[in-house]
């Protein structure tokens, strides 16, 4: 009983970390404040909602963060389980190579590979900006949505597979009817992953951005000279979003899951 | 399979197949073999097999775990190419041929059904393959669900379902399709015993009604026999014995398959003389077992095999007479059953015999451990396994192997 109080105690101290922040963020994009500050309550507003799209560089910058990272995710999905696919299934020469690599850059510091694309970009005369942005975006995806798929790929029935195409399906059919749905949690978790990758990304895209803003890179900017409470909304929007994805995908996955069990038999 | 107008019933479509193709077997092996990787470390899965499957038969597959079954049926189904020799699908060679041109269907061990479509779906999806109308499918489907019995079963999803309805399922799948054979890789190994002898009916009754050629494979001896119209043993890839299940249980060609289908006692000796259509071998002094003299001569050294439940064992210092082979040997083991009594008998030589006794309503003497005794049995109750151990190898392979 007295474990289970304490436990109970635990678990609230840790979600109220968790959460503590959000529900500051949240909060103050709500504060009427009247100064450059916006760090003590000076009463409620809704006005910074309304007044959402008022600072012309902040919404602009939010508009390439939202485009970028919608384009880095579709690319990323694709080039990502098309690899996941590759290396869940298939042994070939240089897959050991492949997977170390793409460890590799997931646990390699961000800054370094930002800056090395940098030169990289330099030394190819790439002018910087929106497309560099994108490129280097969709290069620390892929490693994610990869090894999320492959995961999946493995777990996966071969025989299934061989099911589809014993009834008449072409190898094309069979991934679109059978394969593809039944990988289709993983991949949609990848997605989600670079999506909320890409959209807060500073180290990367500080290097390799040129002139182009991002909504990370306009609030770092803006810090020096106080953050507007809009930043708070936008922070507050994308986080709404963002929770709704996952839940979606929660429910998904939990949908396919207890027939995964049956294939695995 | 062609379809007319309203649908075919499925026993419809197989009878017009039979009918096109009387004297055409509906599969046909010819020397085939696999090989799995390649150099110092190949596996040879299927060494050679040749076999005529007849139209509308039940066909078993019959032998240990690893003896190439499974290759052989993927081999049928288009996912393994052979290494050598062909397959004929109603005279036509399938090798090269991706699965989904062949028109054959497989269930699978593991059942393989689609976790993310429901029932009906699972059924339906060779026919949508098929391009057939929505309303000939649902036909198709509440038929096929009739004839396995999961009416009302339609919109679950598989994990919903038990491991005989599962089963059932991934039946009703294959066979909906009409294909001209259905492929079945020990479909009722999951299932437990009970069930089993159920879906073994069931099977049964399910291929009688579609008249479709069941190719099944199993390592169960009893399975085999009780649902086969013919079967072959196989052995490390090759086919030891190909017949009913009478001749295979009742003459079976090699040791290997005398062991391996139910209790076999194995006997050697010498041939001592060929005596009209029978040879006399004799196992040692004072014995004689009769054989047929087919392909025997004097001094041949053989293995001769006799069933438990053909063998008479005389208690209390009786002697056999008449025409019948007669062994003797010390009682080592009785065993008590209810119904029968089971007897060990050592012989001279080390080896020992194995007895089925009734247990009638006015017994005999009963041996007991110690007595020696003979034991004899009727001449047409014992065989000679060919020298070799697979004797059903041509002889050029013999000769490349
Ligand atoms: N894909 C494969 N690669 C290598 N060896 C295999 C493969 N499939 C089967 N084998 C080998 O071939 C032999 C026959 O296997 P299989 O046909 O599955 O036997 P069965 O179904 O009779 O148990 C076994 O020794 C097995 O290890
Ligand atoms: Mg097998």
């Amino acid at each position: 009983m007295k474990r289970g109080r304490l436990l109970g105690a635990y678990t609230g101290l840790v979600i109220a970390y968790l959460c503590l922040p959000i529900f500051v963020m949240i909060l103050f994009g709500f504060n009427d404040t009247k100064g450059r500050y916006n760090f003590t309550w000076q009463g409620f507003t809704l006005s910074w909602y309304r007044h959402l799209f008022d600072i012309g560089g902040l919404t602009d910058a939010l508009v390439n963060s939202l485009t970028i990272a919608v384009f880095a995710t579709i690319l990323s999905v694709v080039l990502g389980t098309t690899l996941g696919l590759a290396i869940g299934r298939y042994r070939f020469r240089g897959k050991a190579g492949l997977d170390l690599m793409l460890f590799a850059q997931i646990a390699t510091p961000e800054i370094v590979l930002g800056a090395s694309l940098l030169s990289l970009f330099i030394s190819l005369g790439v002018p910087r900006g929106y497309v560099t942005i994108l490129v280097a975006h969709v290069m620390f995806c892929i490693p994610f949505v990869a090894i999320t798929v492959q995961a999946r790929v493995v777990g996966l029935d071969r025989s299934l597979e061989e099911a589809a195409l014993d009834l008449g399906a072409t190898p094309l059919v069979t991934f679109r009817k059978v394969t593809l749905p039944l990988i289709m949690p993983a991949v949609l978790a990848g997605g989600l992953l670079s999506f909320a990758l890409s959209i807060d990304d500073f180290v990367t895209t500080s290097f390799n951005a040129g002139q182009t803003s991002t909504f990370p890179l306009w609030v770092y900017g803006a810090s020096r000279i106080g953050v507007p409470p809009q930043v708070n909304v936008m922070g507050t929007l994308i986080f709404v979003v963002g929770v709704g994805f996952a839940v979606v995908t929660a429910f998904s996955n939990r949908q396919t899951r207890g027939g995964r069990e049956v294939g695995a038999r | 399979m062609t379809v007319t107008e309203g649908g075919v019933s499925v026993a419809d479509g197989a009878v017009a197949a039979d009918s096109s193709a009387q004297d055409v077997a509906a599969i046909e092996l010819v020397d085939v073999a696999k090989d799995f990787g390649g150099g110092a470390d190949s596996v040879q899965a299927v060494r050679q097999v040749d076999v005529a499957i007849r139209p509308g038969e039940f066909f078993s597959l019959l032998g240990p775990s690893g003896c190439g079954k499974t290759t052989t049926l993927r081999m049928i189904a288009g996912f393994e190419e052979p290494t050598r020799g062909r397959i004929l699908l109603y005279g036509d060679d399938m090798v090269g041929v991706p699965p989904y041109r062949r028109d054959v269907n497989m269930v699978f061990q593991s059942y393989a059904l689609f976790p993310h479509l429901s029932v009906y779906d699972n059924i339906a999806f060779g026919l949508q393959r098929k391009k057939l109308g929505k309303s000939e499918i649902a036909w198709k489907v509440q038929q096929m669900l009739e004839i396995v019995r999961l009416e009302g079963k339609e919109r679950r999803r598989p994990a919903e379902l038990s491991g005989g309805q599962q089963q059932r399922v991934a039946l009703a799948r294959a066979l909906v399709n009409q294909p001209r054979a259905l492929l079945l890789d020990e479909p009722l190994a999951a299932l437990d015993l009970k069930l089993r002898q159920t879906m073994q009916v069931e099977l049964k009754r399910i291929q009688r009604e579609v008249g479709i050629t069941f190719i099944f494979v199993t390592h169960d001896q009893n399975e085999a026999l009780t649902l086969s119209d013919r079967l072959i043993v196989m052995n490390e890839g090759l086919v030891e014995q190909l017949g009913t299940p009478h001749e295979i249980y009742e003459q079976p060609a090699t040791k290997f398959v005398a062991g391996f289908i139910g209790t076999s006692n194995v006997l050697q000796g010498v041939v001592d003389r060929i005596v009209g259509a029978r040879a006399v071998v004799v196992p040692a002094d004072g014995e004689q077992v009769l054989v047929p003299a087919t392909g025997l001569r004097a001094g041949q050294q053989v293995e001769l095999t006799v069933r438990p439940e053909k063998v008479v064992i005389h208690a209390g210092g009786e002697v056999p007479a008449g025409e019948r082979s007669a062994v003797r040997g010390t009682v080592t083991d009785v065993t008590y059953l209810g119904t029968s009594t089971t007897y060990t008998v050592s012989r001279g030589d080390e080896s020992e015999l194995v007895v089925f006794q009734q247990n009638a309503s006015s017994p005999t003497a009963a041996a007991r451990p110690g007595d020696i005794v003979w034991l004899s049995w009727l001449p047409e109750h014992s065989y000679v396994f060919a020298s070799a151990s697979h004797d059903s190898r041509s002889p050029d392979t013999a000769a490349a192997s």
